[in-house]
């Protein structure tokens, strides 16, 4: 009888353990994910976002036209079914999915588009998004169709037209709730300011899995505002949260070491770190020292004696890759893969120098004049990884003679003197790249940009070089053939690398941390890396 | 001299000892890059390990030590001397004198020390060698420092000015000179070096405050704040607990700097 018992509380204990199993299983719906925030969000409006943790807030709410698919980089219908790209790249026709809601109940229609499109274009609304459009002087049309069917035409061709929508999340012309009103997988629903943000469930999306089974699996993301990264890296160890979305090679080393099962290095990423000289014609420097920094045999030298090798290594212990350029291998169609990262060489760039009529004495370098070459490189203070490859870099070049100081400031004291005194030599600082289009970096390589850091808002281009870039940056933004804008940007690419008036040094890789408790994460290296299938992702 | 000071002299004579022969000890120097072994434990060959580009941390501690323990009394000189000329003066000499200097210290007092040190040192050149940069940094620390210890002359001063020994030295015709040179700085004497050693342990704090900020000494060169730096996002004493090591040695000289102060109050007490 015993051992019928015994058998018999067995059976009754597998039971229960195929029920709990069951209820695991089934158990994709629901749950909260927890994850940080850096900074706190400064909008909610999807129209008016610039900032990181707005970001953030619009791609879990926003339902856009058309979505970049992270892992294949090719665009994907969303709100659109279809939609047709004029051949001058100044029109767009969108064919809309029916019976959609917003996330109050308001119907989604044309309208909506229409309405978002104005006010993007609303010069009084100042929106960053929308500054990607403005090619031209001039005012958007659109024309309503059919509920279904939008035509929307811009005053001037606009590149990579149809890929610039992944950024424009569609907001309600009609709804009493404007902007909270949304199409996207999640909503907000409660906002503590400098605590958190909750997102809840969009009971109105319209998306659902191949089974037919309501998309999100989760009931809702809590997003606490947490600017320490020790913090984070803490609270995720102790299971408070559930991913880290862009670690720190340090912090990423530091949890591969313990828990290796939990942290993915997806490769380079779009950001670069580069160096610069001063090129600017009225900044306060010696004229013997615009000269250096004017001269390409000079700045090319200067790269070829940085290790690059050395700065991935140690730096960012492994996690990051020598720089060919502006682009990185992770943007797959627009990075010219007939460049490579510039090899260390301190002797083949003394000997440029020498040429150039620098001469080496006791171990120091000066110029034709006598003038000894000092210089120094400016970095952002907090900054770790910069400070670690700022020193890297001091006795790199002083192994050609070249006496570097390194001096930290603070963010906004740097950005002034690059933007408004030019009081500087050399900076060290890096560039995010959130978006795949050469278009969006116009800003950085026409001449006549407020970004183009080495020598911004020239009247007329002061270099040949420099006048072929922003030819060829025009012809690829006035393209619709992508071979021809593909062409025109390996030409861009190839001119930076000759001329190295941005001297990139390495591209980081995209390192993140997941839980095991979240089903469906496949972290990537574009941006939002761990998250970008959020409406896919369920807790174990 | 009771045997907490005599162990506060010894741990600092030690210490300045090991600072002066870091040429000797780490002959490789502090800006050596093994960059093939960064961020090591504690060897053979790098005794404290290696930074986090491949540096020799013993070499960068006992260097930074030697900066620190030079420089930081020099900087304590220099405030002590503007203090011992805005205070003591103006407490002897009183009068307009003294609300003059006591009100330009109550204005330096009420400025937010960090900020203006900050901000100063934003201001200055960028093109400043690591060793200008050391010298910058306490130049600006003694020039900006000599508040409080002004404020304690000037009381200090202010009472010897009426005390009755001086009366009756002017009473008999003495000269202010001779009177000061003979009757009222030998008695602020004590005063002030207690002031010059309080200092010491202020500006080595000082400087470790603005290293950790990125503002102090300039890279290769190290110093404590410098040194300090590296304990920033480390969450646990047993994760690498030789990187502590600077931070033990700053509380150790300063700890045997108040030791001694307060020895030295309590004698002349």
């Amino acid at each position: 009888m015993k051992r019928l018992a015994a058998v018999s509380n067995s059976t009754r204990a597998l039971g229960l353990g195929l029920i709990f199993l069951v209820t695991v299983a089934s158990a994709q719906n629901g749950g909260t994910l927890r994850f940080c925030l850096r900074t706190e969000p400064k909008t909610f409006d999807p129209l008016k976002v610039e900032d990181e943790a707005s970001v953030t807030i619009r791609y879990l709410t926003g339902g856009v036209l058309v979505r970049m698919n992270r892992q294949t980089q090719a665009l994907e219908p969303e709100l659109a079914v279809s939609w047709k790209v004029s051949k001058d790249t100044k029109q767009i026709t969108f064919k809309l999915r029916t019976g959609l809601s917003f996330s109050d109940g308001t119907p989604f229609s044309a309208e909506d588009v229409a309405y978002t499109v104005q006010r993007l274009m609303d010069p009084e609304l100042h929106s960053p998004t929308g500054d990607a459009f403005r090619s031209g002087p001039g005012s958007v049309q659109t024309k309503i169709v059919s509920p279904a069917e939008i035509i929307i035409t811009f005053p001037a061709p606009v590149a990579g037209l149809d890929r610039q929508f992944d950024q424009v999340a569609i907001v309600s012309a009609h709804s009493p709730k404007k902007e909270t009103a949304v199409l996207g997988p999640f909503t907000v629903a409660e906002y503590k300011p400098g605590a958190s943000v909750l997102l809840k469930r969009n009971p109105y999306y319209w998306k659902a899995d191949a089974k037919g089974q309501k998309l999100p699996y989760l009931d809702s993301i809590q997003l606490d505002i947490q600017p320490n990264r020790d913090i984070e890296l803490l609270r995720f160890r102790k299971g408070e949260i559930d991913l880290i979305n862009s670690l720190d090679s340090d912090n990423f080393d530091k949890l591969a070491g313990s828990t290796p099962q939990l942290v993915h290095d997806a490769g380079p990423s779009l950001d670069s770190e580069q160096l610069w000289f001063n090129q600017v014609a009225r900044a306060p420097l010696p004229p013997y020292k615009k000269a250096w920094f004017r001269s390409t045999v000079f700045r090319r030298a200067v790269s070829e004696a940085i290790n690059r090798a050395d700065l991935s290594r140690v730096v960012f212990r492994g996690h990051a890759q020598p720089a060919a350029g502006p682009f990185s291998p992770a943007n797959k169609f627009w990075f010219n893969a007939n460049l490579k990262p510039q090899p260390y060489a301190p002797d083949a760039a003394l000997k440029a120098l020498a040429a150039e009529g620098f001469l080496m004495q006791g171990g120091k370098l000066k110029d034709k004049e006598g003038n000894e070459v000092v210089f120094s490189l400016v970095t952002n203070s907090g900054s770790k990884p910069r400070e670690r490859m700022a020193t890297m870099i001091q006795e790199d070049l002083e192994k050609i003679g070249m006496k570097v100081n390194v001096v930290t400031l603070d963010f906004p004291s740097l950005i002034e003197r690059i933007t408004q005194t030019f009081d500087y030599e050399a900076i060290l600082l890096g560039l995010t790249n959130v978006g795949l289009d050469p278009n969006e970096e116009m800003n950085v390589w026409l001449s006549s940009s407020e970004n183009h850091q080495w020598n911004p808002q020239q009247k007329s281009p002061e270099t040949e070089w420099e006048a072929e870039i922003d030819r060829l940056m025009r012809a690829q933004a006035s393209s619709s053939d992508p071979k021809k804008r593909k062409e025109s940007f390996d030409r861009v690419q190839q001119i930076v690398a000759e001329q190295a008036p941005f001297i990139f040094l390495v591209n980081k890789n995209a390192l993140s941390a997941v839980s095991p408790s979240v089903h469906g994460a496949n972290p990537v290296v574009l941006v939002p890396q761990t998250y970008w299938n959020a409406e896919q992702l369920s807790l174990k | 001299m009771s045997i907490w000071r005599r162990v506060g002299c010894v741990v600092l004579l030690l210490v300045v000892g090991v600072s002066l022969a870091a040429s000797w000890l780490a002959p490789a120097g502090y800006a050596k890059q093994y960059r093939e072994s960064p961020g090591a434990p504690p060897s053979r060959e790098h005794w404290l390990g290696t930074d986090e580009i491949g540096r020799d941390r013993f070499a960068r501690v006992v260097y930074g030590t030697r900066i620190s323990l030079l420089l930081a009394p020099a900087a304590a000189l220099v405030s002590t001397l503007m203090a011992a000329f805005m205070g003591g003066l103006a407490g002897y000499l009183g009068g307009t004198w003294e609300r003059l200097a006591m009100a330009a210290t109550d204005v330096f007092l009420s400025l937010p020390w960090l900020f203006l040190l900050i901000t100063v040192r934003a201001l200055l050149p960028l093109n400043v060698s690591p060793i200008l940069s050391v010298l910058v940094t306490f130049c600006m620390l003694g020039l900006l420092g000599w508040t409080a210890a002004a404020r304690v002359l000037c009381a200090t001063a202010g009472s010897l000015r009426s005390a009755d020994f001086i009366r009756q030295a002017r009473a008999s015709g003495m000269s202010e000179r001779r009177l000061f040179w003979i009757h009222v700085f030998p008695n602020l004497k004590p005063v002030l070096f207690a002031q010059f050693w309080i200092s010491i342990p202020t500006f080595i704090l000082s400087e470790a405050n603005l290293g950790i900020l990125g503002l102090g000494v300039a890279e290769p060169m190290p110093s404590w704040g410098g040194l300090l730096k590296e304990l920033e996002g480390l969450v646990s004493l047993r994760e690498e607990p030789w990187k502590f090591v600077p931070l033990l040695l700053l509380v150790v000289v300063v700890t045997s700097f108040q030791v001694m102060l307060s020895d030295q109050q309590e004698v002349n007490a």
